[in-house]
């Protein structure tokens, strides 16, 4: 084994050495390194050619038009782009906008910074498991709503929305319904003949491509508009300037063409170890799966050990590299926004532990997992207060804290 | 986050970790903090019939620095006196363990478990 042990895949996943390979292909004077706009020379062809190969793969992906797709530099690109870029071209029709608290920052940061220049925002609540339910939506749409923007899978708790029942409910009033789908790729079937979505954010570095690149479709029919944010040379038809970075695209289509032929056979393998990490821990006193399990993709688990902070969790398991929602472990010294909005009290979302789970995660780094992990949690109780209190039948919520 | 290599120490080897009775009049308890910020220690000293503090005992809930800050602090205060107790500034433990400036709120927390635990102690003497 090596380690650390990657536990980490909803940050960001290895580049398939698949994608490296055509990737470097793409790079040297020997290689395809021209520039996809230069019209006048066959170097430039042949880059457009490859740009435009992997504009069909990443298509093909979630079954749109290749001229639906504009590529970006990731999802929090194409979050701004989609959002204020919308809101900025309809905002004759109407200024409110409808989201979700646990939305990921790219959309709620574009969604103040909107608040700041006029527009009205309503964030809606998840139920407790994290989803967010088409009644919801339907009971928020007011007759000047211009946008709805939700995420496909939420990036800490790894719960599905039902895009399509959604995206019905948008359709009938005429409300544009962009979707951050950065944390659905390649383990969530995205068909975008059955979602009626408008705008959708892409990233590639979550679905085993490189950093750097990212896309959002642009639906033609009916035709969507938005107002560049980029300004320049005019490239992908005026949406988003910039010379096309053909390397990272490249990696991009095979990244997303390697999804669409291993998506069954990746989730199978990784929701057979995300179980086996499960019922490796489940068996532990006062134990907690934050979000839906059923309605939730394959290599997310989301737990919280009552009476254990995350950030001393997280010390203790140094060889492995897994993410926490403990107020210790982000600048704000806040718990988890996710997790407080889907109504964990302050001690579950500070105790808890995101693991997720990839490609190249074997069986034997979850059984290692699992053996540390309950070492840990053992150990940080016998330290814990909390543990001792609890023990002693002290509930913990009608104590008196002083707040610091 | 890169912890110093003396919070590791005391994080990995916790000394004086336990819990003593709190009906003894000679032991005090301060426990501050609140499970909804992160962090609750629980710090417990004994105290001889000279004013002295011949053990100390702890239990934190929180980060490694919180930890660290506690465990650090048992050793600090063990044979000293009340007074000389209270005199432990947070900025000592801070300096001590070398904590950035996001955590210095586990040395206050340590300073205010000491001067609660020797509050508890005075009056449960009546003193």
């Amino acid at each position: 084994m090596q380690f650390p042990i990657y536990l980490d895949y909803s940050s960001t996943t290895p580049v398939d050495p698949r994608v490296a390979a055509k990737m470097a292909e793409c790079l040297t004077l020997e290689g395809n390194f021209g520039n996809p706009a230069s019209r006048s020379h066959k170097i430039g062809w042949k880059a457009e050619e490859a740009v435009e190969h992997a504009r069909k793969q990443v298509a093909d992906l979630i079954n749109c038009d290749p001229r639906e797709i504009v590529w970006t530099s990731g999802a929090t690109e194409s979050d701004n782009l989609a959002i204020k870029g919308a809101a900025h071209f309809y905002s004759k029709k109407g200024k409110h906008i409808i989201t979700s608290k646990i939305e990921h920052k790219a959309v709620l940061d574009s969604c103040r910074q909107l608040e700041r220049e006029g527009f009205e925002v309503t964030y809606l609540d998840p139920d407790k498991n994290g989803i967010i339910s088409p009644a919801a939506v339907a009971a928020a749409i007011r007759p000047d709503t211009i946008l709805v923007s939700l995420m496909h899978v939420n990036n800490e708790i790894g719960v599905i929305n039902d895009i399509e029942a959604i995206s019905k409910i948008t359709r009938e009033h005429k409300v544009i319904f962009h979707v951050d789908a950065a944390q659905s790729t390649g383990k969530v079937e995205i068909d975008l003949e059955k979602m009626q979505v408008d705008l959708m954010s892409l990233t590639a570095h979550k679905t085993y491509g490189p950093k750097g690149i990212g896309a959002l479709f642009v639906r033609r029919k009916p035709r969507v508009r938005i107002e560049p944010q980029m300004h320049g040379g005019g490239h992908e038809r005026g949406m988003r300037s910039g010379t096309l970075a053909t390397h990272q695209i490249v990696g991009m289509g095979e990244a997303y063409h390697l999804a669409m032929t291993e998506m069954a056979e990746d989730n199978a393998r990784v929701l057979k170890l995300r179980n086996r990490l499960l019922d490796g821990l489940k068996d532990m006193e006062e134990v907690y799966v934050n979000g839906d399990l059923d309605h939730r993709v394959a290599g997310n688990l989301n737990i919280s050990f009552n009476f254990v902070e995350g950030e001393s969790l997280m010390m203790a398991l140094r060889n492995l590299a897994v993410s926490s929602g403990s107020a210790c472990t982000s600048a704000s010294l806040e718990p988890s926004y996710v997790l407080r909005a889907i109504g964990l009290n302050d001690e579950l979302a500070h105790s808890s532990l995101r693991m997720t789970i990839g490609r190249f995660t074997t069986e034997e780094e979850i059984d290692y997992t699992i053996e540390k992990v309950r070492e840990a949690v053992e150990k940080l109780r016998e330290l814990s207060p909390l543990w001792d209190m609890f023990k002693d039948g002290v509930d913990i919520s009608k104590v008196q804290w002083a707040a610091h | 986050m890169a912890y110093s290599d003396k919070v590791i120490d005391h994080y990995e080897n916790p000394r004086n970790v336990g819990k003593m009775d709190d009906s003894d009049l000679n032991v005090g308890t301060g426990m501050v903090g609140a499970p909804a910020c992160g962090d609750v220690m629980r710090l417990q000293i004994k105290v001889n019939d000279a004013g002295i503090i011949e053990d100390a005992k702890f239990k934190t809930y929180g980060c490694g620095s919180a930890i660290a800050s506690s465990s650090l602090l048992t050793e600090w205060v063990k044979g000293r006196s009340l007074e000389e107790a209270t005199a432990i500034k947070n900025s000592d433990i801070a300096e001590e363990l070398g904590l950035p400036p996001v955590k210095i709120h586990c040395s206050v927390l340590a300073e205010d478990a000491i001067k609660a635990a020797i509050a508890d102690v005075q009056s449960k003497r009546g003193a």
